[in-house]
This record gives C-alpha cells, structure tokens and sequence, in this order.
C-alpha cells in the first residue's frame, strides 16, 4: 500500500475529530442496542436532560465548568509535551487549599475578600502538586505519567487522613469538614440573575464558571501570545531545539505543569467552594481523568476544549435523566461513552486518517505540488 | 584486484527500482549489477538514497517498483527474515545491538535454534569460535555490549550478519564511527570475507575507502544512479564530479584574511559524556576577529562536543572558554541564552535536531533564541506583526523560499531550512560565529551561496569557528586549521600548508609537530 | 505461641490474599513492558476480569468457567489495547487511560442491566467460588511448635489461585531468561530495529505479549471476585492494578524483585488493615494512611532517584516504525 498524501489542516482540524466521535458514539449506541434498549431513544432523554427542562442548562454548565478546567490542566502540560494525568489529585489538594481558607477565613472576613483568597488557595494548592511531579520529570527524569499516577494516590490518602482526622467536623463520624459560613460560599449565578431581575431555574451554576471562561481565554493567551507560552511550546516540539535557543528546559516544564496543577486545582473551586460548601471525600469523581478526553477531543485548544466541556457536561446532565427513564441503562453509561470517547479520539486517533485522505485525494482535483519543493 | 570475470549470474541484481516516502523520491529508476564475489562500492552524499536503496536489499522497506534477482533468482523481499533466508545480512549504520544484553545473546536473536536457549546457545559459541579462527574476530561472547568499545560492537554486528552463511554482506557507512586502525581492520576482515566467495557492498561517502578496497563502484545522486566505474578505471575526482554533479570547488577564492584580536580563546578544555566518556582533552586554540577557523576530522571525534561547550549547551570538567574578553569555566558555566545576548551565534550541525523547531513556522523559527529581545515584543508579550516583518526580512536577504513566513518550517527544503537557520544567527551581526557543517544536504546552488556568506562575515571582522566533516570544505574556507582525533587536538595548520594527505594523517590520529603559530 | 507472633503470622497469611492479584497483575505487567508497551490498564483489566468471572460464575454457576471467560475478556482488552498501540502506533497512555474508563463504564453498566442490584453481581455460593485447599495432614501437624501453626495458616488453606499466581514468578523468569520467545520480548523492549533486523516480527512479538498480560489479569480478576471476595462489586479494582505497576517499576522490570515488591506492598495492606486505630506504644495510632500511600511513595522516590537506580525498557513507550 503506498503512504497516504497528507491529510488537508481543515479536514485533520474537523472532519477527522468529528469522524472519531461519531464512531465512538457509535459503539457506544451498539452496547445500548446489546443491552436491550433503544439508543435514539436514549439520546433524546439526554438531550431533553441537558437542556430542555428547567434548570437542565445550568446543571449542563455546571458540570461543563468541571471539565473546562480539567481540561485546561491536560492542555497546559500538553503543550510542553507533558502528560498530567495527575489532574485528579491536583484537583482534591486543590479542594484543600480552598476548604482551609474558606473555613478559617469565612467566619470573619466578607465574601469579596475569602472567595479571591480561597480561589488562588485552590490554584496554588493544585500548581504545587503539580509542580513535584514536573520538578521530578525535568530534573530527575522521573517518568511523569507514573509519577502524577501515584501523586493521585499519595492526594487520596493525605485526604482520607485529614478528613477522618483533623478536619473532621467535630461531632461528626462521616469523613468531611464543617460547612463554609456564607462568606465562603461562590455566589451561584441564578441568585445573581434573580437578583438582576432575571427569572432563572435555580442550578448549582456558580461565578466559578465565568472564571472557567477566563481561564480559557487565559491559556490562548499565555501559549500563543506570550514568551513563555513561545518557550512552552518550543520545548513541547522540540526540547533540543529549544535548549539550544537558550531557554531552561526544566524550568520551563516545571512552569507548565504548575499552571497545569493550578488548572485542575481550580476545578475545586466550582465543586467545592460552589456547591459542596465543605470539603468531602471524592469530590473530584473522575474530573480529573475526564479532562484527558477533553483536551484530545478538543485537540488542547481552548475553543476545542469548550465545546468538549459542554459536551461532556451534558451527557453527564443529560445521562442522570437515564436512570429516571429506563431500566437497563443508567448514567454510568457515561463512563462508557467517555472511555470510547478516549479510544477513539485519543489512542486510535489516526485510524481513519490515511482512508480520509485517500478518500478526499480522490474526490478532489490533483493537488498543486507542495509549497517549497522546487 | 581480482574482479569475478566469469559468466557466473551476478550476486544482486536490480532493475528500475523506485522509492518514495510522501512527497520525496528517494529511489528513482535504481539498476545496479554487482558481480558475485566482489566488493562493490556505493558512493553518494547525504541524502542520495544510498540506505534506503539498501534497506531495500534487505527487505525492510518494500520498493514500489522495479525487480530485484538475488544471484540469477527474481525474488520479492518482504521483510528481513526474506534476506536473511536468501543468504543476505546486513551491518546497519546504527547498531542494531541490545546493550543491556551479552554478545552470546545479540548473536541468537533471530537464530536461537529452538525455542528454549539452552542448544542454540553451544552452537552459537561453536560459530563464534569458528569465526574468530576464520577471519580473526576475536569478542567475549559474555561480555555485555555497553561494556564494549565501538569497534568490537562493529565486529559483533557482522558476526551477526554472516554467522548463518551469509553469501552478500551489506555495510552501510561501517567506517563512520571506526579509528582509522579499527577501519583498517575492518577492511581486512572484508578481504578475507571475499577471498571465501562473499560478495560485498560497501556504502560509504568516502572516496579513499572506496579507493582502497572495492573492485567496482556505483555512484547515487539525489535517487539515482549516475554511474558505473571499475575502480581501477576510475579516480576520486571522477567520481567526487559524479557525486556532486560538477567539479569540487577545491579553493574557493577566499582572499586574504585580516585577522585581528582574539575574540575566542580555548585552553585546556576538557569535558566527559553523559556516559562517562571522555570526549574532549585538553583542547586548545584561539579564534581572531576576521578569521576562519577550521576544525577538520571524522565525525565524531568531539567536534560536536566542542561546539557545545562553546555554545553553552554542554557543561565541562576542565580548562576555560575565554569568549570576547569573558572567561567561562567549570565553576562559573554560562548559559546558552547568556552566550547569545553577547552577539555570540551558533548555527548548530544538525538543524532538524536542533537549529529548528519544524512544527512551527517560519517566524516562528526565525526568532528561535532571539524571543525574549526586544524587538519581537513587549514586557511577557510577543509582537506577531513584528515577528512577521523581521522573517520576511530575512527571507529576502537571504534568498529563502518560499518566502512564506507563515509556511511551516518542516515544508521547506534542506537549502532554504539552512538558509532560514544562517540568515536567521548571521543577522544580528555577530562578533563570534559557531559553525557545524554549514552545507550538509544542502544542495549545490545554495553551499555556494553559503560559503560566499560565511566569508563575507568573515571579512567583516567576525571570528568564524567552523566544523565540517567535507575536509574539502574546510580547506577551502578556513585560514588555519586543527584537527582531531578521540576528543585531542592533532595539531593546528595554516592553510597554506594543509594539504588533503597531511590532514588525513592528522585526522588518522597522528599528532603533526609542525603547529602553526597563531 | 505468644499471640504477637500468632497475630504476625495472620498477618503474613493476609499478606499472601493481598498480594496473589497483585503478583498476577505485575507479572502481566512484566510482560507488556519489557515488550515495550506501558501498560496502565492493568487496572481496568483487572475489574473486568473480576466483572466477568463472577458474571459467569454466577449465571453458570461454574467457578471455572467464570474464570476462563474473565481470561477471555481481559485478552480481549489486551488486544484492543495492541490494536491502538501496536497496529495504528497510538499513544500507550491513552490507550491504557482509554482500557480503564471502558472497563469502569462496562462493568457497571452490564452489570445493571443483567442484575439490577446497583452494579454487584448476586453473592456467590460455595461452587460459584475458589475455595481454600487443605493440604494433607494439617491436623496432624497442628501439635508441632511453631511449624504447625505456620503451616496450617501459611501455608495451606488457600485457594488454588494463591498457588498458581506464586508458580507464575518462576514461570514468567524463565520464559524470560531461558527461552526464545523470552530473549527476542527482552529485546524488543530494549531496541526493536534489532528484532526486526533479525528477520523477527516486531509486531507479532509485541501482540504475544499483551496477550499474556491479558491471560494474567484475567486470572488476577477471577481471584478478586471469586477466591478472595464472593461476588463482584463496583469499582472492586481499587487501584490494585496501579499499585502492580508500582511493583512493577519497583521490582525494575525483572520477575523476582517484583514478586518481593508485591509481598511488600501486600503486607503494608493487610498490616494497615490490622493496625486500623489500634494504638502503638512511642507512636500513638497507626498511620494506616500512610502506610497504605507508602507503595506509592515508593515508588516515586525510586524514580526519581533517591533510592536506587530504576532502569526501564529502553524502547518502553515508542511506537515502532519501521
């Protein structure tokens, strides 16, 4: 078989994404169809769930703004040619940075003073844990996908610890802290719009999702206009090159990984700060391993990376509208769409690349000779 | 020479055989006929096909047309083990060792003699022994390769490849990495592999060694074959004239130098591999503003090394690096940033690994090392109009194209990546430039077009350090010369005296007290 | 016997349940990444295997028969993972990432479907189960000081599971070490130009190994729901199959130090598990936390180097190409 041509950026860029999760979604349907039920059917349950019934959207939202930042945490490493698969654990130590600061300063401080505190609490909390997997991979060439694998473990059990220990609510058996007072409460977006005179659905939607859609707008920023963002995607491409340009490789990846962390640690402020009110066990329930598939399907580009988030957000909206409608299927089928999702966009990402090409060199006139060839 | 004159059919035959990857052609309409029992020389540049035409032979690329006769047979190889079973072994370029393994063990891959070890392991020491009576390749079947020095990891490599009987042996650039004591052993033992009916090709861009050891030789030039010699009918300027397609400029007119003061000063200089090998011992020389200063040598031989230590990459364990007045040593190392904001610049040997980043465009490479300046931005922002306008500046000084600052750099050819990589460290003027290989595959037009630019930095009172594997090249750009050997200096020439012998003897390890003063 | 001796030796008995997945996984484990494919869904292919034995199990009522299935299931992971890295060259880590959210999605939801018991399979009875095997004449040796105990609780009475998960260490170092198939598989992690230059399949060499990783997990999946639970439950995995990985690293890839990995990291699981808020003299409760986390603190220190020396596959990670 001779070589494939090469594929055009636009059909790479959205065709190929699209054939991939068409094809997932797919098999995904198969499964359905194995277990009895009827897939359309289901679909439009979900979709019905995510976004026609009161409220429906902000749920969407709210957990799209879960995914934003998971998301974002993969990208961000991704971009230096990093692998964080830590998110989940950034993201649970992230919680404690936000919990500590809501519940020592929330008792005695205003609102507009403990959530900014609580936010970069969070952030800092999730860039530290990180940066040691990052500081270990550039300077001690430690492995960073195992590495953040067990940094996830190491974050589990220091929760456990604290939660069934220090932190526990006094008075209490079951493993969380106390309830933030007001202070240290994300103002939830449909009190803000009531408040605004807006009749809105009341949804856990919180202030944590317009900051979602600054860190988006913040990480084009930072990679494509900015110096760092140039050395972070040299060393991704090309760490010689970049070596060889003078700029300090392990640096520059411990930089891009601590951004990653406080990325994923972010995420607590939305479930925690948001919703939850008081650290718990588990909260980060996957997020975390979910934003790998954000950022492949989204191909780590922040406009990628929404509309992957708010697909994700409602199929896990809409999936817990399956549970109330069928018997054999529920919202874990989620989980399954997900893993298909990662197969297909992130492992077999190129399996239709070369029949697509071949496909469009047929369809299409014979191409002008390639630009610097002659 | 004792070339097989018999009708006997030849050992490899092959008929218009056509490669390509993508877009690039790397065999087009390849024949070839070498007679059984011969040494058969392939010679070429870079780039001109010469492995993949081999890997080919051996079945691991699948050719897109053409036929292939191994010895008067049509056969079609599919894969290695197709080779192999034909009595063809091949001694790749790259090692194919395991060095966390024995030599026993490298040996049976592929050939265990069962599926448990235990038999194939006393017939395969039997061969080792049998060969090492045979043709002297005498190795330590326990010894573990890491341990091993290149030449005997050489030595392994072809115990590999014949100790089945192998009737056609394919070497693929075997002296690259040799000492020149080590190269002539190599030779030896291809001469007694010839006198027992093996037939041999020899790859290599070296025309002494095809010279001294084949019977006949084919000449590769972008893809094709551009000619047949028996090497006795033949010379190296002949066939350097086929390679390159024109005669060698063996002097550019270069004009006197006016070298000045010292810009760059190296004593004592030492530095160890990662591995622990020392590739660098007391090294030292001095470069003077309006100079060309040639590093001449086998690849190899810590020419890379030292470009580095200048360059700030590398960090060493003894000496001194005194650039424009500045002294670096072990306890007080720059960085490669620091060195470049002192108009020191670096065109690195191997621009795919390290001079750009090809993903990214034009501009994008243009400002490569250049980013935090000024000029491309402000405070932690860069400036992308800018950035445009400073590529397309230099694309058009610098005859790159296209000149599509937006094209990304891995679409343009090697000439123009080279030039985008020279305009883009030339530009600011430098008071020292380090050079490595400034013209590899880069074609003809363009090396001219290089050369006439590294002169006139040159004349404008730049210090040049240049290396190159082309001694051809060296020769005619550098005012002096040094030459080394395993990480030494063997002695530094003014080019006036530097003929090609004196040199090769030089660069074969043998120190030359005639030093030139500076 | 003093009882901390007795209470020792229950310990090391419950070290060796802990730890018989863990040795069948990381063996698994060996096998994928000295072939130099990472393999991180080791876990996922443990739950299903769990998932499918005690499916099986439970519907046919034959422990064997789950246990063949779960084998069949978990090579079949295994192939889809060779199909994405080996075949279309895909990233390992997603691939694996990938085998472990569908293993997640796929247990619970047939599970649903076929039981409706919120993803558990019904508990098992005794022939739906590996039981524990009495060797010959523990009552008789039950008089002897010391050896009598040790042998009762150590040594027999358990599962055959237990047995062969201890016999696949030998098994696996001299597959490795002693024969062909185990020669090219060391190299082929190590420099894959190599093989192939021996006119050996790379990729067929590679699609062997995932294979008996497969064959492990399944084995290691059918001992978590059948031997040492009785039924399959959610996410019963638990990270055992990272924590095989962490052995695997910290076992550097060769068959013996990962089995000494894993009774180590068994034993601080079946200990934390004893020690559970029991005060010790000098240092107060026990950090069960931590001695749970310590295999992974481990492990990252052995990594990066304050311990130790780790030397992974050359070749672990990168798709072949030829």
């Amino acid at each position: 078989m001779t070589p494939a041509p090469p594929l055009p950026r636009w059909a790479d860029v959205f065709v190929l994404p699209l054939i991939n999760l068409t094809v997932a979604l797919l098999v995904c349907g198969l499964i359905v169809l194995a277990l009895g039920e009827n897939p359309i059917v289901a679909i439009q349950v979900m979709i019905k769930g995510a976004f026609v019934y009161p409220g429906s959207l902000g749920y969407t939202l709210y957990y799209t703004t879960n995914f934003i930042f998971t998301g974002l945490a993969v990208a961000v490493a991704a971009q230096a040619m990093m692998f964080n698969i830590g998110g989940e654990g950034q993201a649970y130590i992230g919680g404690l940075g936000a919990g500590l600061v809501a519940l020592w300063l929330a008792p005695m401080a205003p609102v507009v003073l403990v959530i900014p505190l609580a936010v970069l609490a969070a952030a800092l909390f999730g860039a530290v844990w990180g940066l040691v997997p990052g500081y270990l991979q550039a300077y001690r060439g430690s492995h960073i996908v195992i590495t953040t694998i067990m940094f996830n473990f190491i974050a589990s059990a220091i929760m456990v610890w604290l939660l069934a220990g220090t932190l526990m609510q006094p008075g209490q058996q079951s493993p969380h802290t106390a309830q933030f007072a007001a202070a240290g409460q994300m103002p939830k977006l449909h009190d803000m719009l009531n408040a605004l005179s807006f009749n809105v659905a009341a949804s856990p939607l919180n202030l944590s999702f317009l900051l979602a859609l600054a860190a988006l707008f913040g990480f084009w920023v930072l990679i494509w206009k900015t110096r760092i963002g140039y050395e972070i995607r040299a060393v991704g491409q090309n760490p010689k090159a970049a070596h060889y340009a003078g700029i300090n490789v392990p640096m520059v990846i411990v930089f891009a990984l601590a951004v990653s962390g406080a990325c994923a640690g972010l995420m607590a402020t939305n479930e925690i700060l948001g919703v939850q009110h008081r650290v718990v066990l588990n909260f980060t329930s996957g997020y975390g391993f979910a934003g790998i598939a954000i950022a492949l399907m989204g191909r780590n580009h922040p406009v990628g990376i929404f509309f992957a988030s708010l697909l994700f957000g409602a199929l896990y909206q809409g999936g817990a509208e399956l549970d109330f409608e069928f018997q054999s299927i529920t919202r874990e089928i989620v989980l399954l769409i997900q893993g298909m999702i990662v197969l297909f966009s992130g492992a077999l990402a190129y399996m239709f690349s070369a029949p697509l090409a071949r496909l469009l060199a047929r369809l299409t006139v014979r191409p002008k000779p390639a630009a610097g060839e002659a | 020479m004792q070339v097989d004159q018999s009708n006997a059919a030849p050992a490899i035959e092959l008929i218009d055989i056509r490669k390509s990857f993508g877009p690039v052609r790397a065999n087009r309409d390849v024949s070839l006929r070498v007679e059984a029992g011969s040494i058969h020389g392939i010679v070429g540049e870079n780039g001109a096909g010469k492995s993949t035409l081999m890997n080919i032979l051996y079945g691991h690329y699948l050719a897109d047309s053409g036929e292939m006769h191994v010895a008067g047979q049509r056969v079609s190889l599919r894969s290695s083990a197709d080779a192999i079973g034909l009595g063809i072994g091949m001694v790749h370029q790259h090692f194919m060792l395991v060095s966390n393994m024995t030599v026993l063990e490298n040996v049976m891959l592929g050939s265990e003699g069962g599926p448990l070890l235990a038999a194939g392991r006393r017939d395969t020491l039997a061969t080792l022994r049998r060969l090492a009576d045979d043709y002297g390749m005498e190795v330590d079947a326990d010894a573990v390769i890491a341990d091993l020095p290149v030449g005997t990891r050489q030595r392994v490599e072809i115990i590999k490849a014949i100790k089945g009987g192998a009737r056609i042996l394919i070497l693929d650039e075997p002296t690259g990495v040799l000492t020149p004591g080590e190269a002539d052993q190599l030779f030896e033992v291809l001469k007694a592999l010839k006198r027992d009916g093996v037939t041999v090709l020899l790859i290599t861009h070296k025309l002494d060694e095809i010279m001294a050891i084949t019977d006949a030789v084919s000449v590769m030039r972008h893809g094709e074959i551009v000619g047949h010699r028996r090497t006795a009918e033949t010379s190296p300027a002949e066939l350097a004239r086929l390679m390159v397609g024109r005669d060698v400029l063996l002097s550019v007119d270069r004009g006197q130098a006016q070298p000045s003061d010292i810009l760059l000063e190296v004593s004592g200089l030492a530095c160890t591999s990662s591995r622990g090998r020392q590739v660098l011992s007391d090294i030292s020389f001095d470069v003077r503003s309006g100079e060309i200063f040639g590093i001449a040598g086998v690849s190899g031989n810590g020419q890379t090394e030292l470009l580095e230590v200048i360059a700030g990459m590398r960090s060493f364990e003894a000496g001194s690096v005194r650039l424009l007045g500045e002294t670096i040593t072990p306890d007080a190392p720059k960085t490669p940033a620091q060195i470049r904001d002192m108009r020191i610049a670096h065109i690195p040997e191997d621009r795919h690994q390290f001079g750009l980043i090809l993903s990214f465009d034009a501009s994008g490479n243009a400002i490569l090392g250049y980013h935090q300046s000024d000029e491309y931005g402000s405070g932690y922002f860069l400036d992308e109009a800018a950035v445009t306008t400073h590529c397309n500046k230099l694309m058009s000084a610098h005859d790159v194209r296209p000149d599509n600052p937006a094209l990304l750099a891995k679409k343009f050819s090697g000439g123009n990546q080279q030039k985008l990589v020279i305009a883009r460290e030339t530009d600011t003027n430098p008071k020292i430039l380090i050079v490595g290989q400034p013209t590899r595959g880069v074609d003809v037009g363009a090396i001219e077009f290089i050369h006439k630019q590294l002169l006139a930095l040159r004349d404008a009172g730049c210090a040049i350090l240049l290396v190159s594997a082309e001694l051809d090249e060296i020769i005619g750009l550098s005012d002096r010369i040094m030459v080394m050997n395993d990480g030494r200096q063997m002695g530094i020439l003014d080019s006036a005296d530097a003929g090609r012998d004196r040199l090769g003897t030089m660069m074969a390890g043998i120190a030359d007290t005639g030093v030139a003063a500076s | 016997m003093s009882d901390f001796a007795f209470q020792f030796l229950l310990t090391l008995d419950a070290t060796l349940r802990v730890a018989t997945p863990l040795i069948l996984c990381a063996m698994a484990g060996i096998f994928s990444e000295r072939s130099g494919i990472i393999d991180i869904s080791l876990e996922g292919k443990l739950l299903m295997g769990a998932f499918v034995a005690a499916t099986i199990a439970s519907l046919s009522g034959s422990v064997w028969l789950g246990a063949i299935c779960a084998i069949l299931s978990c090579v079949i992971l295994a192939l889809i993972h060779g199909f994405a890295c080996i075949t279309h060259r895909g990233n390992q880590v997603v691939s694996g990432l990938a085998i472990n959210m569908l293993a997640s999605g796929l247990t619970v939801t047939v599970g649903i479907a076929l039981f409706r018991q919120g993803g558990q399979t019904p508990p098992l009875g005794n022939t739906e189960r590996f039981r524990p095997v009495e060797w010959w004449f523990v009552d008789a040796f039950d008089a002897v000081p010391v050896l009598g105990p040790v042998y009762r609780e150590l040594i027999s009475n358990h599962n055959i599971l237990v047995y062969v998960a201890l016999i696949m260490v030998p098994v696996t170092a001299l597959l490795l070490y002693k024969t062909r198939f185990g020669l090219r598989l060391r190299a082929v992690g190590e420099v894959p130009e190599a093989v192939d230059s021996a006119g050996v399949s790379v990729t067929w060499l590679r699609y062997r190994a995932v294979i008996l990783t497969g064959l492990f997990c399944g084995l290691a999946g059918a001992y978590l729901s059948t031997a040492q639970g009785a039924g399959f439950v959610r996410e019963m995995s638990a990270g055992k199959g990272y924590i095989a990985l962490a052995a695997v690293i910290f076992g550097n890839w060769r068959p013996v130090p990962v089995l000494l990995a894993c009774l180590l990291f068994g034993f601080l699981e079946a200990a934390s598990a004893r020690l559970q808020g029991v005060d010790i003299p000098l240092i107060g409760e026990a950090p069960t936390q931590l001695m749970l986390a310590l295999p992974y603190i481990m492990t990252v220190l052995l990594l990066a180097g304050f311990v130790g020396r780790s030397s992974p596959p050359s070749a672990i990670g990168e798709p072949y190409q030829k």
